[in-house]
């Protein structure tokens, strides 16, 4: 390969990353506004730097929304003491964290943003870092990496309350990663029906839902999708890894510091990505709105316009997952077994057998 | 491209190793896992992205998961040393030999098919051998090969693993109806 476009390529790869790590922090800001609202607080509105308190209106703005609160938590991370008990088991203990924090940034590699539309020759590039035909298989076998930080974690704590959140975290991996794969399955049934060939790639899903979106097509698909992605990203009310009520900290209850930091990003960069998925899958990615075409015009404009309008649908699925969180209780631990296997799966395989019926007589009409 | 190779193939044999002599049953399966994600990049290198990608997804990401879940929850923190029974370990090695020996006789000879193996197509007789396939119309071709040229061996794989699933059952209900007999027994 050539310098000058690897180099380029390390480039986007480092861009794109800020941007997720950034929208990762943000998310944190938003759990915390979004909570806050709901229990009728204000939320984080006093941090500030010197630079920002005195310019005039935006200042004590951009104070009271919270923005610099983002960089004070980092930095806190950073700068508390980093213990490691004794008890514990060092190279699991050290390896965990990255574990946990690698796969759900490696998924970003493959997911799509955005569109450019050549203004001279009409043809449509999805903006991607790495176009994949494989993308959603790619997408699910990382994620199904990720559960191992987590397990790990719990049994290299070497404490009771660590293993519990880890041996809890690793059955219901099990559990819901099964109706997780199957609840997507009709919608690439759906676009690689007879007389169609779009293959498995996320950009193709998108352009499949230009004016019709697969939640509208397929809804309980995407229901099974999200209640899997909950449960995959740890999210309440499946957080059962965390379970802060009955474990004290679940599988992080002996970490600190920039440790317990990486936890903290991983499991909300995760989200960010989860959402993204969701989006992509079942929203219509960057497609405007359902049954209207695309408003996006040709060149860097309409590419710049389908990048937020993304981002505008990523923002709004990640303050969905927030207010599910302080809406719903957790569930116990037996209740989520009994959910997954006796409803979901089930479910899921009579969402895939009718879909692939529905698609065979679709296609003998 | 070799150093590649190389990387990926330590990859895949040094913690495969690794996971035979550790005594620690938690290390042994993340060294399980390290193997399977070397053989992934391996079947990357021979451009199967398919295979790799089910590679992790079937036995790195679902099936490794089971297996740390089981280990855990038995709570085996360390596997007693067995010291080899002598005519097991000859038997063992005579048949590592052998196995080897016949793999290397089949890659380098005439096939199992009676064409050199080397020989055989690179992408399967769908759509048309000299037609270049994507990646997807690849995973088309895999599903197609798999439901009509290897149908019978992919239904007698899944024959094996109901018979596993079959036999796993009868021992463990057996287990529990000779131990609920014995309480029985106690009790009268």
């Amino acid at each position: 390969m050539e310098l000058v476009p690897l180099l380029l390529k390390i480039l986007y790869a480092a861009i794109m990353l800020v941007v997720v790590l950034t929208i990762a922090g943000y998310s944190v800001l938003i759990e915390r506004k979004v909570s806050a609202y709901q229990h009728g607080r204000i939320g984080p509105n006093r941090t500030t730097t010197p630079f920002i308190r005195p310019i005039p209106v935006i200042g004590p703005l951009l104070t009271r929304l919270g923005i610099i609160q983002l960089p004070a938590d980092g930095l806190k991370f950073l700068f508390k003491e980093d213990f490691t008990p004794p008890y514990v088991n060092r190279p699991f203990f050290w390896a965990a964290p990255l574990i946990a924090f690698v796969p759900s940034l490696a998924v970003i590699a493959v997911i799509p943003f955005g569109q450019y539309t050549s203004p001279l020759t009409g043809e449509m590039i999805p903006l991607v870092l790495a176009p994949m035909d494989l993308g959603v298989i790619f997408v699910l076998a990382i994620g199904s990496l990720s559960v191992y930080g987590v397990v790990l974690a719990g049994w290299g704590s070497n404490s009771k309350y660590s293993f519990l959140g880890g041996i809890r975290s690793s059955a219901q991996m099990i559990s819901y990663e099964l109706s997780l794969g199957l609840s997507i399955f009709p919608v690439f049934l759906w676009m690689n029906a007879p007389g169609s060939d779009a293959g498995l790639s996320l950009s193709s899903v998108v352009e499949a839902q230009n004016t019709m979106w697969f939640l509208i097509t397929c809804p309980l698909s995407a229901f099974l999708f999200l209640v899997g992605i909950f449960a995959e990203t740890n999210r309440l009310p499946f957080d059962m890894a965390e379970s802060e009520t009955d474990l004290v900290g679940g599988f992080h209850t002996e970490y600190s510091s920039f440790k317990f930091g990486l936890f903290f990003v991983g499991e909300y960069g995760a989200m960010a990505v989860g959402s993204a998925l969701f989006v992509l899958l079942f929203l219509g990615g960057w497609n405007f709105l359902p049954f209207l075409a695309n408003p996006w015009p040709a060149g860097w404009i309409g590419s710049v316009l389908s990048v937020l309008w993304f981002l505008v649908k990523v923002v709004g699925m990640i303050t969905f997952f927030v207010l599910i969180r302080w809406t719903l209780p957790r569930y116990r631990f037996d209740q989520v077994m009994k959910l997954g296997w006796t409803v979901l799966l089930p479910l899921a395989i009579a969402n895939l057998i009718v879909n692939a019926a529905a698609v065979a007589i679709h296609d003998l009409w | 491209m070799d150093i590649f190779f190389i990387l990926f193939a330590l990859l895949t044999v040094v913690p495969a190793f690794l996971m035979v002599v550790t005594p620690n049953p938690v290390a042994g399966a993340v060294f399980l896992i390290l193997s399977f994600i070397g053989m992934a990049c391996l079947f990357v290198l021979l451009e199967a992205f398919f295979l790799a990608v089910l590679q992790i997804l079937v036995y790195a990401g679902a099936i490794m998961v089971l297996f740390l879940f089981i280990i855990m929850l038995l709570d085996v923190r360390e596997v007693e040393k067995l010291r080899p029974n002598t005519v097991t370990a000859a038997a063992a090695g005579v048949s590592l030999l052998l196995l080897v020996l016949g793999l290397i006789a089949v890659l380098a000879g005439d096939g199992l098919s009676g064409q050199l193996l080397s020989a055989l197509p690179a992408v399967p007789d769908y759509p048309a051998a000299d037609e270049p396939l994507g990646l997807a119309q690849k995973v088309k071709a895999y599903g197609y090969g798999l439901f009509t040229k290897y149908m019978l061996p992919f239904q007698l794989t899944g024959i094996l693993l109901l018979i596993a699933m079959i036999g796993v059952i009868v021992l463990s209900k057996k287990r529990a109806a000779e131990e609920g007999a014995e309480s029985a027994g106690a009790d009268s």
